[in-house]
């Protein structure tokens, strides 16, 4: 283990240059170049602002703002992507990037580590446009929001558990890449994302503790828009998990790692 | 210790009844894969620094399957590949390049992916653009390169440190013919300053020039291990065996060893070669008029019957071959007992030196049809000079001389 760490640090100039290289292949022919890297996330937040809540002018229980719907939307949105941008990017990342490891030789792990970064770092810019549009609707940024960092790591580290088992798994198994979508599908409307949890009829709302989303969910909304801490002892619950899930990835990858190539 | 140490390498591809099973098996279930192909078996071979290798092998024998566990991109299945050094391949040249970045860029990505920092690679980038010699086109996006721009940077980069092992595969073409002499010639320097090469190749010409040591696989074991003269003959004769014809090796007085193949309806006697006076000779002086009698006998009637005959140099390199096909002279209809006698006259336009000569009775143009027997070094000639004025060389070209002051 400690040896996949160094040599993940050896390759340390790799992992950083492919990150940038992602992200300055995708804007090197346009225009307004890196520019484009605020305007989207901007875009999507502003639009779902606007429409949802001057369209659909639904409104939360115990907030003033004209926006409180527009407000969780995009809380519960940024925490969602990230989930399932890591999921649905380390699905197919070694088949992706199989020539690659059929023909050069560089530490796998390097690979997931990439995905990871290039994620955080679009979470980091839907973050700030984020912030921009909620100081637009008139939530201002507040001590609370410290909070997104311990959460990040934990929704992050449920994600990339998530996504190494099932990303190993579709390498052999190529129907887990055709399941997965619909699960992730079937488990963002379980998880209460774009409505408010007091829709769900009582006697359904205990199966959301089954649920390790929920909690992180929940939590982005406490934080950013209810602006208080969110309940520690759900987090850590999550957070056990993605330890177990994170954990057991580790594992299948590393006892994968060298029959991937054989099947790619 | 060895600069590199296959020791009993194995490669088998596993199926499972069920993808679940091989699941299982990462998890220390006892499960039996339901099929296990062998690519490759009980390798062993230890390589020094400083050497030069040729692989060879025909289509399918495990060429690239080793040096990809070489390398390490592949895991092997049973035994062990040990290198004490850096390894780098030329296989796949522009692995990794990204079409809207700059060469630049792309450098050091590439290089990123070998394992160098950005310190290291930032040393040397200059050197890597003055190889590559695509001028400003270096600071522009790859996607406008022409593939040789491609190949000359990616071939820059891959080389731009020197690895203790260099793979190269021959097939391998860099460009232009200027770029391939200058990517040859920083292969052979670093050769002279102790890289290890491997060489994939089918090409008998540039295995037997660059290396010193060949090893030929075949159905994915070490059929041979030892000179490239030999090794070579022996990869003939094997290509060149079809139905169930065999190859033998024997070894002559001088120590050498004589490759002898084939299916044998028709067989090679005397070879011998004459002078003007019909005199049998060893020695011919360069420019020398010589015949090249060569008997042969048919064992089974057979519907044709070429002779070829190939000069080679001492170091196996063919100087010259041709054969009755293509002289015009194919006999027809051969009934066992017949001995056909050919005499091949030609003048001995060769350079001082010690000259073998092959035979092989075959059909049509080539020994890769019928094979009916193929010799090495039936006959082993010099060539002196007595003659003729001072030259150096394989061939005899005599000048004339013009000269103006």
């Amino acid at each position: 283990m400690l040896e996949l760490f160094r040599s993940l640090w050896g390759y340390r100039g790799f992992v950083f240059s492919s990150i940038r290289n992602e992200f300055s292949a995708r804007f090197s022919r346009s225009r307004l170049g890196g520019l484009w890297m605020i305007i989207n996330p901007l875009a999507q937040v502003a639009i779902y602002a606007l429409v949802l809540s001057n369209v659909l002018a639904a409104k939360l229980p115990g907030i003033e703002n004209k926006y409180a719907y527009a407000l969780y939307l995009m809380a519960g949105i940024l925490a969602w992507s990230l989930f399932a941008e890591i999921i649905g990017r380390c699905l197919t990342l070694f088949i992706d990037q199989g020539n690659l490891m059929k023909k050069m030789r560089f530490p796998r792990i390097t690979l997931p580590v990439i995905v990871v970064g290039s994620c955080l770092l679009n979470y980091l810019l839907l973050f700030v446009a984020l912030l921009v549009v909620f100081a637009l609707l008139g939530q201002w940024p507040q001590w609370q929001m410290l909070w997104l960092i311990p959460l990040t790591v934990v929704v992050t580290a449920l994600a990339v558990g998530l996504g190494l088992i099932i990303g190993v798994l579709n390498v052999f198994i190529r129907d887990v890449g055709q399941v997965i979508p619909i699960l992730l599908q079937i488990w963002f409307w379980f998880t209460p994302v774009v409505y408010p949890l007091n829709i769900i009829p009582d006697e359904y709302k205990g199966y959301m503790a089954m649920n390790p989303m929920f909690p992180i969910v929940s939590a982005y909304h406490d934080v950013l828009v209810y602006a208080r801490a969110p309940d520690m002892q759900s987090i850590a619950l999550t957070a056990a998990i993605a330890l177990v899930l994170l954990g057991l990835g580790l594992f299948m990858f590393r006892r994968a790692a060298p029959e991937m190539v054989d099947v790619l | 210790m060895s600069l590199l140490s296959v020791n009993n390498l194995g490669k088998a591809y596993r199926t499972y009844t069920s993808e679940l099973q091989r699941v299982a098996r990462w998890f220390g279930l006892p499960v039996k894969p339901s099929e296990e192909h062998w690519v490759l078996q009980h390798l062993s071979f230890n390589i020094e620094a400083g050497e030069a290798i040729g692989i060879v092998g025909q289509n399918g024998a495990g060429k690239s399957t080793l040096l990809k566990m070489i390398t390490g991109t592949l895991q092997p299945t049973e035994g062990h590949v040990q290198v004490n050094g850096r390894i780098a391949a030329i296989l796949e040249l522009g692995m990794g390049f990204t079409p809207d970045l700059t060469g630049r860029q792309n450098v050091y990505h590439a290089a990123g992916l070998m394992g160098f920092n950005s310190e290291q690679i930032d040393e040397i980038i200059d050197d890597i653009a003055a190889f590559a010699e695509i001028g400003s086109y270096f600071d522009d996006a790859v996607r406008t390169y022409s593939s040789g721009m491609q190949m000359r940077v990616a071939f820059a980069v891959a080389t731009a440190f020197r690895p203790d092992i260099l793979i190269v595969d021959e097939a391998l073409s860099v460009g232009d013919s200027y770029f391939q002499h200058k990517s040859f010639e920083r292969i052979r320097e670093f050769q002279r300053q102790g890289t290890t090469l491997l060489i994939v190749s089918h090409d008998r010409g540039s295995i037997q020039a660059l290396c010193d040591r060949a090893i030929l696989l075949e159905k994915g074991t070490v059929i041979k291990d030892g000179n490239p003269e030999e090794v070579m003959d022996f990869y003939n004769a094997l290509i060149a065996e079809k139905e169930n014809s065999k190859v033998e090796v024997r070894e002559l007085e001088d120590g050498s060893l004589q490759t002898r193949s084939g299916s044998g309806e028709a067989s090679i006697g005397a070879v011998t070669l004459h002078n003007a006076a019909g005199e049998r000779i060893e020695f011919a002086s360069v420019g020398e008029p010589v015949s090249l009698r060569v008997q042969t006998q048919i064992n089974i009637p057979i519907p044709e019957l070429v002779v070829g005959y190939m000069i080679k140099d001492r170091l196996g390199q063919p100087v010259f071959g041709t054969n009755t096909h293509h002289l015009g002279c194919t006999l027809h209809d051969l009934q066992a007992g017949e001995t056909p006698g050919y005499s091949f006259n030609f003048i001995a336009n060769l350079g001082v030196g010690s000259y073998s000569v092959a035979v092989a009775l075959h059909t049509t143009d080539s020994h890769l049809a019928r094979n009916y027997e193929w010799v090495d070094l039936t006959l082993v000639f010099n060539v002196v000079n007595i003659s003729q004025g001072e030259f150096v060389g394989l061939a005899w070209i005599p000048p004339t001389v013009e000269c103006h002051r």
